[in-house]
């Protein structure tokens, strides 16, 4: 079994409303920030996987992130490998990108 | 009839819940969110609160404990299911309820009294309120706007599946589509809202129009249970 290393990041789909993103655009005048527009605020995640090669990791990753990460009715995500592979005993929160 | 009020860590409107079920005249037990057995129960409450602290969005761990297996199955057997504020939150991703309850458009938590008209008087839900009339309920909650995909939003109105709308003179409290306040499955046994109707249980805590809700949960646990008893009696 090897570890494997990814990141999802969660977006909100364009079009959906990101009050947050709102949020943001509104504090800039206080930063003395112009020019800055278009704000969207998203999350991301990083997990480790321990699985026998890297396509059945990525499929865990994939169901996660459809299930539990974004919900896809609103959010999109994306999923990439980060960090090299590890053993089966070294610690997989060590290193990453 | 007997009502199951699940506890998830982090609920706090369960007590509540009870409180209102019990005085509508049910009985009324809590079950923990790691069962899956609902105690025989004729209707299941899941409550307002933060189960699991909200974390990465309202509702979305809650939808993994065991008890949503037994809710399910319950769903599938015809039962009831209200779900109040988060317990709405949690229906929604379990993919029971339609839609998604996104942040306040406001960006605020959103914690005040609203008003709601009850766009169905023939669900098991709302068969008590008499028609035409509206419901002064609180709501507490900063993940509250209903939203839905325009095509499907327009099927959820066209099948009649908006049970509670928020109307003047408060008005929409959290950007909401259409100020959907409760929708209801195409079932109608399973029913979301985000307004607290257990929080208007008596008239000293501002308004009592919430027990008309628990009211109606009643009358219809009662016809069905009676209605089982009868086939019981045919087949005995």
């Amino acid at each position: 079994m090897t570890s494997y290393r990814f990141a999802i990041d969660v977006m909100p789909k364009e079009g959906i409303l990101d009050p947050q993103g709102r949020a943001v655009e509104g504090s800039l005048p206080h930063l003395e920030v112009e020019g800055v527009s278009e704000v969207r605020v998203g999350r991301r995640v990083e997990l480790s996987v321990e699985e026998a090669d890297e396509d059945t990791a990525r499929a865990v990753v994939e169901r996660l992130a459809g299930e539990l990460f974004a919900n896809p009715l609103v959010e999109s995500w994306t999923i990439d490998r980060v960090g090299g592979r590890r053993t089966e005993h070294s610690d997989a929160r060590v290193g990453g990108p | 009839m007997r009502v199951g009020v699940v506890v998830f860590p982090g609920s706090n409107g369960d007590r509540d819940a009870l409180h209102a079920a019990r005085l509508a005249g049910a009985e009324a037990e809590l079950v923990w969110h790691e069962s899956t057995d609902l105690g025989g129960s004729d209707v299941v409450v899941l409550p307002g609160g933060f189960a699991y602290g909200d974390y990465i969005r309202a509702g979305v761990l809650a939808r993994f404990s065991p008890v949503m297996g037994g809710v399910r199955q319950h769903v599938a057997q015809g039962g009831l299911v209200l779900g109040i504020c988060n317990g709405f939150q949690v229906l929604a991703e379990a993919g029971l309820l339609p839609g998604a309850l996104l942040r306040n458009a406001s960006l605020r938590f959103e914690h005040r009294w609203v008003r709601v008209a009850v766009e169905r008087s023939d669900t098991p839900f709302t068969r008590a309120i008499p028609r035409g009339r509206t419901l002064r309920l609180p709501i507490a909650h900063g993940e509250g706007r209903y939203f839905l995909p325009a095509p499907d939003l327009e099927g959820l109105e066209a099948q009649k599946q908006v049970v509670f709308r928020y109307v003047a003179p408060e008005g929409n409290p959290n950007g909401s589509a259409h100020d959907i306040a409760g929708v209801i499955d195409v079932s109608g046994r399973v029913c979301g809202l985000m307004p607290h109707p257990e929080r208007a249980s008596e008239p000293i805590l501002g308004s009592d129009d919430g027990m008309l809700v628990f009211r109606s949960l009643l009358e219809s646990a009662a016809e069905t249970v009676g209605a089982g008893r009868e086939s019981a009696e045919v087949v005995g």
